[in-house]
């Protein structure tokens, strides 16, 4: 059993893995996200025990990267009672982006990032399952309940 | 008629969505759209800057790129000891090959072999006699590896035969050994193996070409006979 050249990796799956990661984080945080994933992956890969599905592997770590940064952002999120009494209302982009976004980073985590690999890559329940870490069901009940919190908060 | 096709089952005859019970066509595109908008950063560039990083976490085993030359594109390989190999191939059989003889970390990252590479410019401007680079020779072992660290010090412009290498190894028997050890040289250019004729004057193989070796020799000024 001999791995591929990472570079291999790179050149097929980098490009869906950043959209992956921008969708789920937006385009700074994303960006952070996508090198903590190549590194984290270049780390890990001598190891590996087989080549088998090296893109699910990669989304995997990915969706590791995803989850702890959204963790700390919520964290560092800054507590509502210490919020300035006028807030002024967000300014509205005529692509309606922002409210999307900020939809989005409400879901939790799980939800996000299933949500995200179903509507934003088209990915199979199958793969998302195994990414999340969890059953089939449970990635479809995931992708459904964000959904739902999606289509509540987001302007027709 | 399809341009009145409900988007739903429209989508789930292009095959794109299998689940029609969570599909929600317009949110779906709404998604997609946004994200297309919010990919500012040029991925390339985030690849880079990513294994860089690595680089200097020591992550990376084996960095490569292409050197342009006028006897064609060269793959250029380096490990944190030296450079390990220069091949006349597509980088991508070059790298499947320091996967599996070094180590699967191998990406392609210039400036690692930015030393090199102006090297290798200089000598095909006819500016460089001498290679001043670390060399990696983990790739070869045994007589064969003897004969390439003799063959390094055959100098610019000067040809020797397959004869003269075995008797220089001590080995006056072994000329179909130090044949062998030309045609695997890892490192060819670098490690001059186009300065190895043959004892009647005649050229011999070479792995970039026959055509190849002469136009090095003629750069490099050698006496040919042929």
């Amino acid at each position: 059993m001999s791995l591929p050249p990472f570079q291999s990796l790179l050149d097929e799956h980098a490009a869906d893995v950043h959209r992956y990661v921008v969708a789920a984080m937006g385009a700074h945080d994303g960006a952070d996200c996508f090198q903590e994933t190549v590194v984290a992956a270049l780390r890990a890969y001598p190891g590996l025990q087989t080549g088998e599905n090296l893109r699910g592997w990669l989304f995997t770590i990915a969706h590791r990267k995803v989850i702890d940064r959204a963790r700390q952002r919520s964290r560092h999120a800054v507590p509502v009672a210490d919020a300035p009494e006028v807030v002024a209302p967000p300014p509205r982009d005529s692509s309606g982006d922002d409210e999307l976004w900020g939809a989005v980073r409400e879901l939790s985590p799980k939800q996000r990032s299933a949500v995200v690999q179903r509507f934003v890559l088209d990915r199979p329940y199958a793969e998302i399952a195994v990414t999340l870490g969890c059953s089939e069901p449970a990635a479809r009940q995931n992708v459904r309940a964000g959904l739902q919190r999606l289509r509540k908060e987001v302007t027709p | 008629m399809s341009d009145s096709l409900d988007p739903v089952d429209a989508l789930v005859l292009d095959g794109a969505v299998t689940d029609d019970d969570t599909v929600d066509p317009v949110l779906r595109q709404r998604l997609q759209e946004a994200t297309m908008r919010a990919m500012t950063d040029d991925v390339g560039r985030l690849v880079a800057r990513a294994l860089a990083s690595a680089d200097e976490d020591g992550l990376v085993d084996v960095a490569w790129a292409v050197a342009d030359t006028p006897i064609g594109p060269l793959t250029v390989a380096a490990t944190p000891v030296g450079l390990v190999r220069v091949g006349f191939g597509d980088a991508e059989a070059v790298a499947d090959e320091l996967a599996a003889a070094v180590s699967p970390r191998v990406v392609r990252l210039p400036g690692r072999l930015d030393d090199v590479r102006r090297q290798l410019d200089e000598y095909f401007a006819g500016a460089r006699r001498d290679f001043d680079v670390p060399i990696d020779r983990r790739l070869s072992h045994g007589y064969r590896l003897k004969v390439l660290e003799a063959l390094s010090r055959v100098p610019y412009g000067v040809i020797v035969t397959y004869k003269d290498l075995a008797v220089a190894t001590e080995n006056p028997g072994a000329v179909r050994a130090v044949g062998t050890a030309m045609a695997t040289n890892p490192i060819p250019i670098v490690v001059p193996c186009h300065r190895v004729v043959r004892s009647g004057g005649s050229l011999g193989n070479y792995g970039g070409g026959p055509e190849t070796k002469a136009w090095l020799l003629r750069h490099e000024g050698a006496p040919l006979l042929t």
